[in-house]
């Protein structure tokens, strides 16, 4: 199975609108977004017939009123500034609970329950591009790290049973646990950058946990034109580096009025970006081993 | 008055937003990166940097001698930071979230503090104003526990210009999106600016992002970036909830250039300067009602 | 002779070898010689939000097994494995766990030095 993962380290570089080109362009997949915190491949995929699983990840505290007696305990212990007191009335922020359960152990008159965390919902549903599996977090939910695994997994289980034998995935911006996830054990990564100072310092950070976690990768420099001295500071890193360079893509609105649209930029009317991009993906696909 | 910039997506211009922001705001400010993953504000402020200091985490450290392999500490924790394997205790430090629960709990005082580095926090001058920001190690997976000791700093610095009559302002870039760490920086301020672009994408995440901070119960406003080049999906949104809008940001592909360029916006041309300074009026205008003086540490 | 674990996608010798460890559906836990075996379910590990290696290498050691045959073990569960003296063969999927058994009795097992999963491309 080969795993492809569309990444940018920034976000804003035009990743998800390539990542819905190239999973138009592609055979024998199944989409993935794992853009769980700004997943937005479904504006243009329109998925359907959608299997809609709540998702569950660790537990929170919750302090139960009737028998919480104020002594403070769990006040002194949180690391995490998670306690509330007013009045004498002790409660749990859940935006800043963690779930490690020390004020659960540690109350002595057990007034602290430990529920499951409730995060959000995983999807799996079919598009006009192939099956697609996607999530949605319930706002200020951590922790997209698992899921990031567990959509990973169900993509790979999807594939398996319908044969196929490409993921394409969309990932996620930042260099965290999330992308970690995400990363780990891919075919290729292929990072889509822009020439402005945030894209390459974030371009630069991204290639560097490539490289920790040993995943070959190549780089697109979408809006190159944009600023043409620094798209050729970043083609002089990659090759320093040793990644390949895919190739470069103007800044043109045309991207915008096939998302307006709904569509795939090679969709869209007939366009130089597309022909381009085309090109660029036969090149992405020729990089990967096909599979035996 | 903390006024924290955010986006429901990243690079729909949340950092221009920020920069111009600092670059027009009359009295001093402290400019603060709460993006730890990615911080790029410095990029486009240039401050010269005057020290930094590493953050770290509290993990445990096993001694040997004194531990009765009861395994409470790996029953305890649940994030597998620690671990009973058979017969010997061991730790896994990159685990660890820092709770301290089995130091607290190990009945033989086996565990002592030991630190894990989350990453570095670096500050500075920028002109009148100061810069802060903290960055996330490579390969490091936890931001909260970096960003509450960069909030601690933040703290130091507010303290120690508290002698001045006048409070500081803070500027915060935050991290893009609705995660744990995006609440995390907007959850202190006084006011939160969504920064969006009339697109689809744009407008769902901003949508998201709305709903999000929503509870939170602070003033909130839009800054619509490249505008006329999208639709009115995000125009109809903000009438139809309220939501006021607070600046436009035409689309131009000079802006774009100026950006990608490493300029602050609001010092490329006289039009874009003052965009922000009505902005920033608008900012105080709207936060001053709600923040109280010195209140909103 | 030592006990041995062996990765399982359902509890039967004949279950195909689960190559994940660490959210690997169960382990058989088996006397190589009477074959007699017991099942030790692992969806603990699989719910967890982070640590799944860990909490299976400490499943495997508090099973009494010495041995563990199966597909990838990632980094952290391997130290934890080896601290706790469990010897590891690794690579042993696509295979049934009965297989997979066999193999080892037949001395073809190379037991691993190292974790196979980090920069393993599947």
């Amino acid at each position: 199975m080969n795993e492809i993962l569309i990444i940018s380290g920034k976000g804003g570089t035009g990743k998800t609108s390539l990542t819905a080109a190239f999973a138009h362009l592609a055979k024998n997949h199944v989409i993935c977004d794992l853009d769980v915190d700004a997943p937005d491949m479904h504006l243009i995929l329109k998925p359907e017939n959608t299997k809609s699983v709540e998702f569950i990840s660790g537990h929170e505290a919750v302090i139960n009123p009737d028998k919480c007696e104020a002594c403070g305990k769990c006040l002194e212990m949180c690391q995490y500034g998670a306690v509330n007191e007013n009045d004498d009335i002790f409660s749990i922020n859940p935006l800043k609970c963690e779930g490690c359960k020390v004020c659960v152990e540690f109350c002595p008159v057990d007034a602290i329950d430990f529920p499951d965390r409730k995060c959000g919902h995983w999807y799996s549903s079919d598009t006009r591009f192939g099956p697609m599996i996607h999530a949605q977090l319930f706002p200020g939910e951590e922790n997209s790290g698992l899921l990031v695994s567990l959509l990973r997994k169900k993509a790979k289980e999807l594939a398996g049973e319908k044969g196929l034998d490409l993921i394409l995935s969309d990932g996620t911006p930042g260099i965290g646990c999330p992308v970690i996830a995400s990363l780990s054990g891919v075919t290729l990564a292929v990072i889509v950058t822009e020439p402005t100072p945030s894209g390459r310092h974030d371009m630069e950070r991204v290639a560097e946990l490539c490289g920790h976690f040993n995943i070959p990768a190549g780089i697109i420099i979408n809006k190159y034109d944009l600023n043409e001295k620094e798209a050729a500071a970043i083609e002089a890193y990659s090759r320093k580096k040793g990644f390949t360079l895919f190739g470069n893509l103007p800044h043109d609105p045309v991207i915008t009025r096939a998302m307006i649209n709904a569509q795939a930029i090679t969709e869209y009317e007939d366009n130089d970006f597309a022909k381009q991009l085309t090109g660029i993906w036969e090149q992405i696909i020729r990089t990967v081993k096909p599979v035996k | 008055m903390k006024i924290a910039v955010a986006s429901g997506k990243g690079g729909t211009g949340k950092t221009t937003v920020s920069s111009s922001l600092v670059s027009v705001w009359e009295s001093p400010v402290i400019a603060l990166d709460l993006d730890v993953e990615e911080p790029n504000l410095h990029l486009f402020l240039n401050p010269e940097f005057t020290d930094k200091r590493m953050a770290n985490m509290e993990i445990p450290k096993i001694d040997d001698a004194l531990c009765s392999k009861c395994g409470q500490c790996g029953e305890l924790c649940q994030f597998k930071a620690i671990s009973l394997m058979g017969e010997v205790l061991m730790t896994f430090p990159e685990m660890c979230h820092g709770c301290g629960g089995c130091i607290a709990i190990c009945p033989e005082g086996a565990l002592t503090k030991d630190f894990r580095e989350l990453g570095e926090i670096t500050w500075g001058k920028n002109g009148k104003n100061e810069f802060l920001m903290g960055r996330l190690r490579v390969g490091e997976a936890m931001s909260p526990p970096l960003m509450r000791a960069v909030k601690e700093k933040l703290g130091e610095m507010l303290d120690a210009s508290s002698t001045d009559v006048i409070p500081k302002d803070v500027i915060i870039d935050a991290p893009p999106g609705v995660s744990c760490p995006a609440i995390n920086a907007v959850m202190d301020s006084d006011l939160i600016i969504l920064v969006t672009e009339p697109t689809p994408f744009g407008f769902y995440d901003m949508k998201l992002a709305h709903e999000a901070f929503l509870p939170m119960g602070k003033p909130m406003g839009v800054v619509i970036n490249r505008a006329g080049l999208g639709n009115s999906e995000v125009y109809d949104y903000c009438n139809e909830v309220k939501l006021e809008i607070f600046a436009e940001i035409p689309y131009d592909r000079k802006i774009a250039e100026a950006y990608a360029n490493g300029d602050v916006i609001s010092e490329s041309s006289d039009e874009m300067k003052q965009i922000f300074i009505s902005l920033a009026d608008k900012v105080k205008e709207k936060a001053g009602s709600n923040a109280s003086q010195g209140g909103a540490a | 002779m030592d006990k041995i674990a062996v990765t399982c996608e359902e509890p039967s010798l004949d279950s195909q070898v689960d190559p994940r460890f660490g959210r690997a559906a169960g382990f058989i836990v088996v006397n190589p010689e009477s074959m007699e075996f017991e099942y030790i379910d692992n969806g603990s590990s699989q719910v967890m939000a982070q640590g799944a290696g860990i909490q299976a290498a400490e499943n495997i050691a508090n099973s009494g097994a010495k041995i563990l045959l199966t597909g990838y073990v990632g980094p952290k569960a391997f130290q934890g494995l080896e601290a706790a003296g469990i010897k590891i063969g690794q690579n042993l999927d696509s295979m049934t766990v009965r297989q997979a058994i066999e193999k080892f009795k037949a001395g073809d097992v190379d037991f691993a030095t190292a974790s196979n999963k980090k920069g393993h491309w599947k």
